[in-house]
């Protein structure tokens, strides 16, 4: 229990990834399935942030006039490590929401049941 | 000492050659030159991978390769062996094989204006299983994971059908989720190990299993990674994903979806095995066990599934999920040997999959394109070559001497003596699996040969689809015959990679 308290950044993420992916399989709504990727994707950044920040120290950027010391900075891998996984997750955002938009002007619905039965329809016509 | 230095750009160009490809390829006005363009590149990249693969077998020895020149910890690697060498070479081969010989497909089935994009995607698909192929860093891989996604959907809904959304809806959900998993496993990795290299968490998780420290952690770690990446492989119980996105696709998009972008998965699961997790550990923690048990399922499941089916395209789908089933139980056996004949059943499956699905192109063409099985009655008759392939790929998935799938299947065999306790079982589900491929593949061959009216409508093959399947089907014999230096080649890659 100690544990979780001291990490409750990571607790929350895995949880957050759990209600994400578990959104992502089960929704039946297609926004809602991709909204729960995104909650999945969000989690593991604040996993890997909360990973890299050590208390009281800057950010890694070194300005005119300061003497680098690796003492007084985070750990700068994890930073670029979410802006990389950002760029990921927003381009499959996109290409779903788009794919999402052609079904929703093809079938004219967003339940994914009612989709697989008139695609099921128009296959057997 | 310059030779060796020019040959270890290689993997570097060939990824960038991909990549440049995808960035030209849309100056191009038409499909027809973006087509060409494409095999010129991918036939370069092939040429490139054939040098890799001599010099390096030649050595016998395997190089990393850094990104700009920034020592470990801070840089990027790529990392490149005879195994990874030779499956770069014949992927560039399948890919422009398929791309020729499903290249009239293309333009039938894709609009005009859109062709160019279609090879667009075709590039961006071969540069991110070249990166999984070569890749040295698992945060590299899961970016590759995410292109791959895209662009391998992209490549589904070419057709633009609501059937090809609708499947690529599936495929690309199931994709995520496995992605996700992967990201997630990398992450809590990272965290236990603090590397990103894959060399350097090994020596990590070496040094954490001795002091048994994160035990539990490494389960549930190893457990999301691999299960990640199967679940994008297709194994079952993901299969379904293939059943739906196989019917819908253009068969060139069949063909290197079932025969490539699979096997790229597979391929980056042999290279976590082997390079972040050491195999005693995979072995020790039952996760073999577990692959294998998936494996043999999919393999019967697969089979049974596709003897019901009545649509071609349907059926070789499924029977991609039981040759994915086939490749699982050969990592999942845990030894030396079955990984061996996992990897060449890697490479038979690509040659005989992908033809099978040109093949198929080119008998539905010459049915009016149905394709039940029932509607293609004759069509051997009407298209001579996809006739002879369709049937020697069927021959090769049932697993008749001189054709690859023969060579494999008695690999499989023979690895199960080195894991006496699975021995029974493996041997019992391949003789079941086998014939239950001969069950669904020769009822079909011999209705794609029964007489029939041969004054019907028959459409003239092209010279292109014509070669395509020629090679196809003399690559198949040349796995079958030929397969001692290959399977030399795979021994030596994978004792290399760990």
């Amino acid at each position: 229990m100690s544990n979780l308290m001291t990490n409750h950044y990571e607790a929350a993420a895995v949880i957050l990834f759990g209600i994400g992916f578990m959104n992502l399989l089960l929704a039946r709504n297609l926004i809602k399935k991709f909204i729960g990727l995104n909650i999945m994707d969000t989690a593991v950044y604040l996993f890997l942030a909360a990973k890299g920040y050590i208390t009281s120290r800057a950010a890694p950027i070194i300005t005119e006039g300061t003497i680098a010391r690796v003492e007084d900075y985070i750990n700068p891998v994890p930073s670029g490590l979410v802006l990389t996984g950002i760029v990921v997750s927003v381009s499959v955002t996109a290409f779903s929401l788009a794919l999402v938009q052609r079904l929703y002007k093809h079938y004219g619905s967003l339940d994914l049941d009612e989709i697989m039965e008139k695609a099921k329809k128009e296959g057997k016509v | 000492m310059t030779a060796i230095h020019y040959i270890q750009n290689i993997p570097f160009f060939s990824i960038f050659l991909a990549m440049f490809g995808g960035i030209v390829t849309p100056l191009f006005g038409n499909g027809k030159t973006a087509q060409k363009v494409n095999l010129i590149i991918v036939t370069l990249i092939g040429i490139l991978s054939a040098m890799l693969l001599a010099y390096l077998w030649q050595k016998q020895e395997s190089f990393t390769f850094m990104m700009g020149h920034f020592p470990a910890p801070w840089g990027n690697e790529l990392r490149a062996g005879p195994l990874e060498a030779l499956m770069a070479l014949s992927f560039c081969c399948v890919m422009a094989l398929t791309l020729i010989g499903g290249g009239r497909f293309v333009q039938n089935d894709v609009l005009p204006e859109k062709q160019n994009l279609y090879f667009v995607m075709m590039y961006l698909l071969f540069g991110s299983m070249l990166a999984l192929i070569y890749t040295n860093d698992i945060f590299t891989a899961y970016v590759f994971l995410e292109i791959n996604t895209i662009a391998s959907c992209a490549i589904i809904m070419a057709k633009g059908t609501g059937e090809s959304i609708v499947a690529t809806l599936h495929y690309l959900i199931i994709c995520l989720l496995g992605s996700g998993l992967f990201l997630i496993g990398i992450s809590l990795l990272y965290g236990i190990t603090g590397h990103l290299l894959m060399e350097n968490i090994q020596q990590a998780i070496l040094e954490l299993v001795q002091t048994g420290e994160y035990a539990f952690a490494f389960a549930v770690v190893i457990g999301m990674i691999i299960i990640g990446i199967s679940i994008k492989s297709a194994v079952f119980p993901f299969h379904f994903m293939l059943v739906s996105a196989h019917p819908a696709a253009t068969p060139a998009s069949s063909g290197i979806l079932s025969g490539l972008v699979l096997k790229s998965f597979i391929l980056l699961n042999i290279k976590m095995f082997y390079c972040v997790f050491t195999i005693d550990l995979i072995r020790s923690l039952k996760i073999t066990n577990v692959l294998f048990l998936f494996g043999l399922i999919g393999m019967v499941v697969g089979s049974v599934c596709a003897l019901k089916e009545r649509r071609i395209k349907h059926m070789l789908a499924y029977s991609s999920a039981a040759q994915i089933g086939y490749i699982y139980m050969g990592l999942g056996l845990g030894n030396h040997e079955g990984m061996v004949a996992a990897c060449f059943h890697i490479l038979a499956h690509a040659v005989t999959k992908a033809m099978l699905f040109i093949c198929t192109g080119g008998l539905m063409e010459a049915s009016q394109g149905k394709d039940s099985i029932h509607s293609l009655r004759g069509a051997g008759h009407r298209n001579l070559i996809a006739g002879i392939g369709f049937t020697i790929g069927g021959l090769s998935m049932i697993g008749i001497p001189l054709t690859a799938g023969f060579v494999s299947k008695l690999y499989f065999a023979t690895a199960t003596i080195y894991s006496p306790q699975k021995m029974v079982i493996t041997l019992l589900t391949l003789a079941v699996s086998m014939i239950l491929n001969a069950m669904y593949f020769i009822p079909s061959a011999i209705a794609i040969w029964s007489p029939v009216d041969k004054n019907a409508n028959r459409p003239k093959p092209s010279k292109a689809m014509q070669g395509a399947i020629g090679v196809f089907v003399a690559l198949n014999i040349v796995l079958g015959v030929y397969y001692d230096p290959i399977i030399d080649m795979i021994e030596m890659g994978i004792g290399l990679l760990g």
